[in-house]
């Protein structure tokens, strides 16, 4: 059973120096509140693994939106991202200031690298990036050629802490997905060492149909209430 | 034509390269307005890599539900029928030869059908976001954009910007011609009577072979 915890508690599970995951595409599917006690935080040096850096403004008409803040606070030091156009910020520190590092995978390298450092595999064989500046990056690791054709070979990637965001979350941690919020959420809860899902709505047990399960129980080790920013159906 | 017009005018004859029942994945911007032009007997499935199967367009969010986005990260919503499905699962569906044809901007093309879009070293660096997966991934690459950029030719011999994909360009459509990547170049086989072929020559870098067929574009 995972431990229900406060969000400030599961937020004190992140350190300096760590490399989370964080689900959510451009701030949809994102533990929102999660993000916001991080940012109030004083952790630094972060590597972030998201699909993208989120923007500034959202659908909440904040200041910043999602891992945004993180961006903004100068609490994030490596960003492993398949799009970071939406937020001028990142150019900023990485290209003027120098002071964040990105490295940018395409969006189904990105799945995959984190559906293999789940599932226990190597890598990916993946004809994406071939013949592109991908090849230079510090997780290709090399190419092959199989059966004639070109693939490029990616590493799998894994972190200390995912934080992903469940629509309905039950009491052994099972989650089901509301809308287009599962993106990158069920590859992040199978490829880190803690796992702390932010629930916008925990149900009793035996709600959420076994069939229905998109992450299951045994991944999940931390449950916080929270998804109050997300909206609900 | 007017510079208003331009967009619109692509989009229009980027529509007629659908069929209906395709599964079509559209980049953000001008490939957006494609949807608008499908005749009425034309139906097509919308991709979203973020996560869509059968995606439906809404104005803002005060239509959607803050659960709901676009692969540009806009409102959205799904049709009928549709499914929600999570980024592993959606570029599966790209790389793995299922979606039909997908339609995205450029900044250059060239005449191997190379795509550069993704990246101006040292001043842009927005990021390939979906882009290299859905250009080896999808059966039909058609590239939408502009001419030139002010001018300047952006169909060149060889792209000078950092590759999204190499040889994975079907067809450029623009406000000035159709044009086919095939083995031995770019075919041009449509032209907007607006410009002449000698026009759209000169405004493009890289040599243009002319269809038998030519014939205006409509």
């Amino acid at each position: 059973m995972p431990t229900l915890v406060s969000l400030e508690e599961a937020a004190a599970l992140i350190h300096d120096g760590m490399t989370i995951m964080v689900g959510g595409f451009m701030g949809c599917g994102t533990p929102h509140d999660l993000i916001d006690v991080l940012a109030d935080s004083d952790v630094k040096d972060l590597t972030v693994i998201c699909n993208d850096a989120s923007m500034p403004g959202g659908p909440m008409k904040e200041e910043h939106y999602g891992v945004a803040k993180l961006v903004h606070n100068h609490q994030v030091k490596r960003f492993i991202a398949t799009h970071v156009g939406l937020n001028p910020e990142v150019a900023k520190q990485s290209m003027e200031d120098k002071t964040l590092e990105v490295i940018l995978v395409p969006q189904g390298s990105l799945a995959e690298m984190i559906r293999a450092g789940g599932a226990g595999l190597g890598g990916v064989l993946t004809p994406t990036g071939v013949g592109t500046i991908v090849e230079d990056s510090p997780l290709c690791l090399g190419k092959q050629t199989i059966h004639g054709k070109e693939y490029l070979m990616m590493d799998a990637i894994r972190a200390d802490v995912a934080i992903v965001a469940g629509s309905v979350v039950d009491p052994k941690g099972n989650i089901w997905y509301r809308g287009a919020t599962s993106n990158f959420n069920p590859l992040m809860a199978t490829a880190a060492d803690t796992v702390i899902v932010e629930a916008e709505e925990i149900v009793y047990l035996g709600y959420i149909r076994p069939e229905d399960v998109r992450t299951q129980s045994i991944y999940v080790d931390y449950v916080v209430r929270g998804g109050k920013k997300r909206g609900t159906v | 034509m007017e510079r208003s017009e331009i967009k619109g005018f692509i989009a229009k004859r980027v529509a007629k390269e659908l069929h209906d029942g395709d599964v079509v994945n559209l980049g953000i911007g001008l490939p957006t307005l494609v949807p608008q032009y499908l005749p009425d007997d034309v139906h097509v499935v919308l991709q979203s890599e973020n996560g869509i199967v059968g995606t439906a367009a809404v104005d803002d969010w005060t239509h959607s539900p803050l659960h709901i986005v676009d692969a540009g990260g806009s409102p959205s919503a799904v049709d009928a029928g549709g499914a929600f499905i999570d980024s592993a699962t959606s570029f599966a569906m790209i790389r793995g030869g299922h979606v039909d044809a997908t339609i995205l901007g450029g900044l250059e093309v060239d005449e191997e059908g190379s795509l550069s879009n993704w990246i101006i070293p040292g001043k842009k660096m927005p990021g390939m976001g979906g882009a290299m997966d859905l250009l080896v991934g999808a059966k039909n690459v058609i590239i939408a954009m502009e001419h030139t950029a002010k001018g300047a030719p952006k169909i060149l011999k060889k792209c000078r910007l950092p590759y999204t994909a190499v040889k994975c360009v079907d067809k450029i459509i623009t406000e000035m011609a159709v044009i086919e990547v095939t083995e031995d170049g770019l075919l041009l086989t449509e032209y907007n009577p607006e410009f002449t072929v000698e026009q759209i020559q000169e405004a493009t870098e890289a040599k243009l072979i002319i269809s038998d067929g030519l014939k205006a574009m409509c």
